[in-house]
């Protein structure tokens, strides 16, 4: 799989190469600059972008808006943002088209190798992952005045929060040591609960689900 | 006779004569639209007129400030930025009426000096014969009877004695003008002392708060990112000497020491977030307050009419942290189940208001947080104002003067 990545700091940068290819990712280009991610995109059409939010030379969202920018041109273009912080504002502009094939993650979630590479390969098959921070945000929000989900039992908070992050039936049940059809039980309840429609697809799944916790605002 | 000399005379008799012009005319209509305008604001018409003609007449007082540091070197002060009060207005209007008066001698004076004694040189060459045949008083040139040729030759001598006079006064009597305007038009001592006053108090409340704000920044890395490190460089030597003799308490180990990194990760997060949101810096002020309301537990609409258009960085600081307190105070305090957020610039002021729905009843008083934001802003000479009747709703209003690049 083709890899372009977009990070200014060269530590960082750097480890994230030994990373990917550790995990056979082939590193198209490394970019360390806007324009150079925009021209790196054009030209060497890889499979997905890893893009850290601010870049030189502006310092400012330019990583953001060049991944923002390449979705447009192609839509459902698969782009994994990195970021020191996250923020509702920039994870509702990365999943307002809905073609999925987006991720929003914490720098942090470097440490685990593992989960990472993951959550990389399922933004790569068109998946959406999002930030366990960003999902405990907007649970924490919508807990205060939202009567359905005050109704899930502790259990169902927590697949829901797993749920919302990206992951399948199989990982959840693999994270919280039980098995796949119980994980199965407590989506179906979710989602009956909340008065979703039932999808087998996962990546409409999470779709529902974050819409769902974001609506209103 | 030295000809530069000359002809700074005879310049500053020229501006002295378009000064009494203008003086005259420019100040007079003014002053008469001005009072008409002022008289008719009870009955509605002036208050669309009053604006109008008020710029009219800074416009005016504007141009003589500039002739007066061009022709004289005299430095009229403007009001304090601000402050365009009534106090300001009817001074505007005192030295209209001052300028088509007084003002308009004082031009004239220099002026007359230079032309006058051409009509007396005129009267002794012969331009008395137009006025009298000899035989009477046909002409007053200044205080001298004309009545012939001998009495035409005094008119000239006192046309040169003017003309002398002239040669040495005309310059000072022209600055005679303008310090009589900066007399009347520049704003008293009383107000330059307030406002002295005012930048004292606001620059030790910036010095005292930018003091506390460091005092916490350097307490919350000594006991959060430092110490954490601190521990995690520990950890990692422990594991290094474990790494051996006990591999399954080293990955123990390890495993705390990835925790610790990320609390001390996130630890400077929040410390961040604290000295300058990253949001502002990435989006400015509009996208950081719309983020900023999407961490509210409350639901928060944010209007923005300058999208896309930046302040100085330390205005945008200090608005968005003003926003926040004002944020954080109504959900603390409001009991509001909606809070809308409206930031607007026009002519140089950014004005933010913050309106809830709850119980009202909040006050700028001491210790409360909305008196610590009206100081910080008093800084930028931002202000606050707070609308909180019992039972609601409260709008609290902000305003700091600035311009949008």
């Amino acid at each position: 799989m083709r890899v372009v990545l977009a990070e200014d700091l060269f530590l960082l940068r750097d480890g994230l190469v030994r990373l990917l290819e550790a995990y056979d990712f082939e590193i198209a280009a490394a970019v360390e600059s806007g324009p150079e991610l925009t021209k790196a995109l054009a030209e060497l059409a890889p499979d997905v972008a890893v893009v850290d939010v601010r870049l030189p030379p502006t310092h400012t969202d330019e990583g953001l808006q060049c991944a923002l920018r390449a979705r447009r041109e192609r839509p459902g273009f698969p782009v994994l943002v990195l970021s020191q912080h996250v923020e509702q504002l920039y994870a509702r502009e990365l999943l307002a088209d809905g073609s999925g094939g987006v991720g929003y993650l914490l720098k942090d979630r470097v440490f685990d190798a593992e989960q990472f590479v993951d959550a990389l390969r399922r933004v790569a098959g068109g998946g959406t992952v999002m930030d366990p921070q960003v999902i405990q945000q907007l649970l924490a929000r919508r807990a205060a005045d939202d009567r359905p989900l005050g109704r899930l039992t502790p259990r169902e908070v927590e697949v829901l929060e797993l749920m919302a992050q990206g992951r399948s039936n199989a990982a959840i049940a693999g994270q919280l040591v039980v098995t796949e059809r119980a994980i199965g039980k407590h989506t179906s309840n979710i989602f009956a609960k909340l008065g979703l429609e039932v999808s087998d697809d996962d990546n409409r799944r999470v779709l529902a689900v974050l819409a769902y916790l974001d609506q209103g605002r | 006779m030295d000809m530069n000399r000359a002809r700074t005379v005879v310049t500053a008799g020229l501006r002295g004569l378009a000064l009494a012009l203008l003086s005259l005319y420019g100040s007079l209509v003014l002053f008469v639209l001005m009072v008409v305008s002022l008289v008719l604001v009870p009955v509605g018409i002036g208050l669309i007129t009053t604006p109008w003609v008020l710029a009219g007449v800074r416009a005016h007082a504007d141009r003589r400030r500039l002739f007066a540091v061009e022709w004289c070197g005299v430095r009229i002060p403007v009001e304090p930025s601000g402050a365009k009060s009534w106090k300001g207005t009817f001074r505007l209007l005192g030295w209209l009426f001052v300028d088509m008066t007084a003002g308009f001698v004082t031009a004239l004076v220099p002026a007359a000096l230079v032309f006058y004694p051409l009509e007396g040189f005129a009267l002794a060459f012969g331009l008395w014969r137009v006025f009298t045949d000899g035989t009477y008083v046909g002409w007053w040139y200044g205080f001298v009877p004309v009545s012939g040729q001998g009495s035409a030759l005094l008119a000239g001598l006192l046309g040169v004695a003017l003309l002398v006079a002239s040669y040495f006064l005309t310059p000072a009597l022209l600055r005679v003008h303008f310090l009589l305007t900066r007399a009347v038009l520049a704003p008293g001592q009383g107000e330059l002392a307030e406002r002295v006053r005012v930048l004292t108090e606001t620059r030790r409340d910036a010095v005292d708060s930018s003091a506390a704000e460091l005092r916490r920044i350097e307490r919350d890395l000594h006991d959060g990112a430092q110490a954490r490190l601190v521990a995690m460089g520990m950890d990692l030597g422990t594991i290094e000497a474990l790494l051996e003799k006990n591999p399954a308490k080293a990955k123990e180990l390890l495993a705390r020491a990835r925790r610790s990194s990320a609390e001390a990760l996130g630890e400077l997060r929040d410390l961040v977030r604290g000295i300058h949101p990253p949001v502002l810096a990435e989006r400015g002020l509009g996208d950081a307050v719309r983020a900023l309301a999407l961490r509210m537990p409350v639901p928060t609409e944010v209007d923005v009419d300058f999208e896309g258009g930046r302040a100085d960085a330390p205005v945008e600081s200090a608005a968005y942290f003003a926003v926040s307190e004002v944020l954080t105070n109504a959900v603390k305090h409001s009991g509001a189940d909606r809070i809308w957020v409206d930031l607007h610039h026009a002519e140089g002021l950014l004005r933010i208001s913050v309106t809830d729905n709850g119980g009202g009843g909040a006050v700028v008083g001491a210790g409360s947080g909305l008196s610590g934001v009206g100081r910080r802003l008093g800084t930028f000479d931002g202000v606050l104002a707070v609308s909180s009747p019992a039972g609601g709703p409260t709008v609290v209003t902000m305003e700091i003067p600035c311009v949008l690049s």
